[in-house]
């Protein structure tokens, strides 16, 4: 175990410096402050929300540090507890690093209007926000599969794995080992179907693929190396499908996971007040905006309509929706022991074994 | 402008102590503010209570789903955290959530390690609840535990689960302010109605206020208000107050009357007798003359003397207080009287006394008065031996002037004392004014005036008194 942690912490410190990139947006006038924030999310996606906010604070200075969502949590938990400087904006994907280290006392409150329209799942005790709308879709190769059989649902998913041959080292997904996000997607999965332990079996037996990254997944579905990608971050499969017409993106009938990511803002934050106006802008008129048609990050508030609007119109049907919700739900797939059980049992179910 | 009367009696209006309906403004809105206070406190209480015992449960749900997923795998204890148990902390929305499991040597299998235990060890069967101060905030935990039983492996597992108290303060407050909420409604209910009850039950007082207001400065009848009871006594002490203010101001009325008529004529008798002398030459007739005016200025000055005695006693009986007075005493006192102004020839009055102090309450000075007079009368109407009697019968004491002669018309004994006539002869006029002086004494100690003839010859009247109880 401690051999484990230790090769862990290496990982980061040595992965970190690699991901680590800053971006600086000077301010275009005086006397200028200094926003920091800290995210996991790709600069492209972000730059239009970032731009637009600047443009109405010309004073204010941002730093966007673009880190791994692990590397992201143990900066902001050295901050939590005083051994580093913090970030103003903590913003990750990783809802249940978030959630956890909002349940260590890291955040403050934050008592901005524009973020009392985030619907229930999207906050938590007012210090933690979701401010986008992400869901964990399917996405295929038109080429490779038709129309006709395209997975809409898990049930679908499974019928199509079953036949032999056709998926043999053709489908990918997330190492949850190396991914938190697969993680995350994966342990929800577990507790909310009943399809997750024959999926799992079933993508086992066809020798499924991991990646660490869901562009690693999209870039290999779209070039035809594989067919089919498994829970993959629906704001980038978007993203990526308007520009490769042969990427088809399933969101599943039965039920969907939507991410949010979650924001707050450090108890050691230097410059508070613009942080939470940062937060509040996402969720205005002009934010929303931003992250339901450039970012297609969507927003809580209106992404399930904006959602299905950017996906084609046939698959407006009734949707069964679940959020995941911020919350000390969250930090259970946290737990030292409990991830350590599920990975065994993930990696037996897949038949791969402890290497 | 203001006289300085009108001005000393607003300054003294000024100066009033609080009216009534303040008093009890301020009593009720004392009592109100105690009971409110009260019904907060406990609201407050059964608030937490309430918030405590539901949100407890939801700990100790989590705990034992916990608890339940404990198992044993090759000599390892495991725990497989329930997505469930945590789903069920969070409907305390609000609430930060910390858990943590400990192995049965004690060490920390997962979760938070430096979580607080509770003081007991926790081997009972049911969850033991408490609170804790954890990451700079207080804790409500639970802690369970749960026996394992293994080859090789005998000991309990313990989970114990928190979260801070951020729901349960929130649902206590949330009932508390209900309960305030209710109580200030209450409260001002009350306020207003007590208001009006107020009014209402000190609407009689304006009555009598309006009553006294709107009476004639000479009117003296007694106040005939319908007033509760608690009000009758203070209407009573006015109607009494008034009740002697007319008794006095007739008395002084009367006494005016009487005086000038009674003086008026004896004093124009002498005046007429010293024109006579200042004309008349002859020694011997200027003698008989200066004599006649001499006795007449006796009778007279005996006459106003009784009749100041008179007003004194009736101004006497309605402002001294009694006192315990021993009748021979006053017996001996009345004698003593009697002989100063007597004259030198006539009898002095006889002592008759018993052992035994015979005690009444009564005004000394009053009593005397009219003892004197009595015997006054006696010796100049009655017949030597005259004698002042004091004896006791039965539960009255009394006090009696006896002397030897045929006393007073039968006819006029009934009316004797109430008033003496004015068209009676003037030798008889002392006489009915010591009786009137008598009865007066008599009526106001609770007494009587009595007069009879004595089986043995003579006749006699005497004060009939209650005797004291308080014989000391």
């Amino acid at each position: 175990m401690i051999a484990r942690l230790v090769s862990f912490l290496v990982a980061v410190l040595v992965v970190a410096p690699a991901c680590a990139a800053d971006f600086d947006f000077p301010a275009s006038a005086t006397p200028a402050r200094t926003l920091v924030i800290g995210s996991t999310t790709d600069i492209g996606i972000i730059r239009p929300v970032i731009v637009a906010w600047q443009k109405a604070n010309p004073s204010v200075a941002i730093r966007y540090r673009e880190l791994t969502t692990n590397a992201l949590f143990g900066e902001a938990k050295a901050a939590c507890e005083g051994d580093a400087p913090a970030d103003d904006v903590v913003l990750s994907s990783a809802m249940d690093l978030q959630a956890k280290l909002v349940n260590d006392g890291c955040a403050v409150t934050v008592d901005r209007p524009g973020l009392n329209a985030l619907p229930d799942f999207a906050r938590w005790r007012s210090q933690l926000f979701g401010l986008t709308y992400e869901p964990a879709v399917i996405v295929y190769n038109r080429r490779a599969v038709a129309a006709h059989e395209a997975p809409t649902d898990h049930f679908a998913l499974l019928d199509l794995l079953r036949q032999p041959g056709r998926f043999e080292g053709r489908i990918g997904t997330y190492d949850i080992e190396a991914s938190g996000l697969g993680y995350l997607f994966a342990t929800l999965d577990d507790q909310r179907s009943s399809t997750w332990g024959r999926l799992i079996e079933a993508m086992g037996r066809n020798h499924v693929r991991l990646y660490c990254c869901t562009q690693d997944i999209l870039d290999r579905v779209a070039d035809g190396r594989l067919t089919l990608g498994y829970n993959v971050l629906g704001s980038y499969a978007l993203a990526e499908a308007r520009r490769k017409p042969d990427l088809a993106v399933a969101v599943p009938s039965d039920y969907t996971l939507v991410l949010t990511r979650a924001a707050f803002v450090p108890r050691q934050a230097a410059n508070r007040a613009d942080a939470e106006a940062f937060l509040e802008f996402t969720q205005g008129p002009e934010g929303r905006r931003i992250l339901n048609e450039e970012a297609l990050l969507f927003s809580p508030i209106d992404g399930e309509d904006q959602l299905f609007k950017a996906l084609d119109a046939r698959q407006q049907e009734k949707r069964a929706i679940r959020p995941i919700g911020l919350g000390p739900a969250l930090i259970v797939g946290l737990d030292q022991m409990k991830r350590r059980l599920f990975l065994k049992q993930w990696r037996d179910s897949l038949g791969i074994g402890e290497d | 402008m203001l006289d300085p009367g009108n001005a000393r009696a607003l300054a003294r209006a000024s100066r009033r102590r609080p009216s009534i309906a303040l008093r009890l403004t301020l009593a009720v809105a004392f009592i109100l503010a105690l009971a409110a206070s009260a019904a907060l406190w406990s609201a407050w209480r059964y608030g937490i209570q309430a918030a405590n015992e539901a949100y407890d449960r939801l700990l100790t749900g989590a705990s034992l789903q916990i608890a339940e997923r404990i198992s044993v795998a090759d000599g390892e204890v495991l725990v497989d955290l329930p997505s469930s148990a945590f789903e069920l902390l969070s409907l305390a929305r609000n609430d930060r959530v910390f858990y943590r499991v400990l192995g049965m040597a004690g060490e920390t299998l997962t979760g938070y390690p430096d979580l607080p235990l509770p003081d007991t060890d926790g081997s009972g069967a049911a969850p033991v609840v408490y609170d804790a101060v954890y990451s700079g905030e207080t804790v409500r935990a639970v802690m369970a535990t749960r026996p394992i039983a293994e080859r090789g492996m005998n000991g309990n597992v313990r989970v114990v689960v928190a979260h801070t108290v951020q729901e349960r303060i929130g649902l206590a407050r949330d009932i508390a302010t209900r309960a305030a909420i209710l109580v200030g409604a209450a409260g001002l209910a009350i306020v207003l109605i007590a208001w009006f009850a107020v009014r209402h039950a000190l609407a009689p007082l304006r009555r009598v206020e309006r009553a006294l207001l709107s009476r004639d400065p000479n009117d003296l009848s007694p106040f005939e208000i319908e007033t509760p009871r608690e009000l009758e006594a203070v209407v009573d002490a006015i109607n009494r107050f008034t009740r002697r203010l007319d008794r006095r101001v007739t008395a002084v009325q009367s006494f005016v009357a009487d005086a000038a008529h009674q003086l008026r004529t004896p004093i124009t008798a002498i005046r007429a007798q010293a024109q006579i002398a200042a004309s008349e030459e002859s020694p011997d007739r200027l003698r008989r003359i200066s004599r006649r005016i001499l006795d007449r200025s006796v009778a007279v000055s005996r006459l106003a003397d009784q009749l100041l005695s008179h007003a004194l006693v009736t101004h006497r009986t309605d402002s001294e207080p009694h006192a315990l007075v021993d009748l021979r005493r006053i017996a001996m006192e009345a004698e003593e009287e009697t002989r100063r102004f007597a004259d030198t020839a006539a009898e002095l009055p006889l002592l008759d006394l018993p052992e035994e102090p015979v005690t009444v309450a009564g005004d000394r000075f009053s009593l005397r008065e009219a003892v004197k007079n009595l015997a006054n009368n006696a010796m100049e109407h009655g017949r030597p031996p005259v004698a002042i009697r004091v004896s006791t019968e039965g539960a009255l004491a009394r006090i009696a002037v006896v002397d030897h002669g045929k006393g007073i018309a039968k006819e006029e004994r009934a009316s004797a004392g109430t008033r003496f006539r004015r068209n009676r002869a003037a030798s008889s006029r002392g006489a009915s004014l010591g009786l009137a002086i008598a009865h007066e004494v008599a009526i106001s100690h609770g007494g009587e005036l009595q007069l009879r003839d004595l089986d043995a010859g003579g006749f006699e009247v005497a004060l009939s008194l209650p005797l004291s109880e308080d014989r000391t």
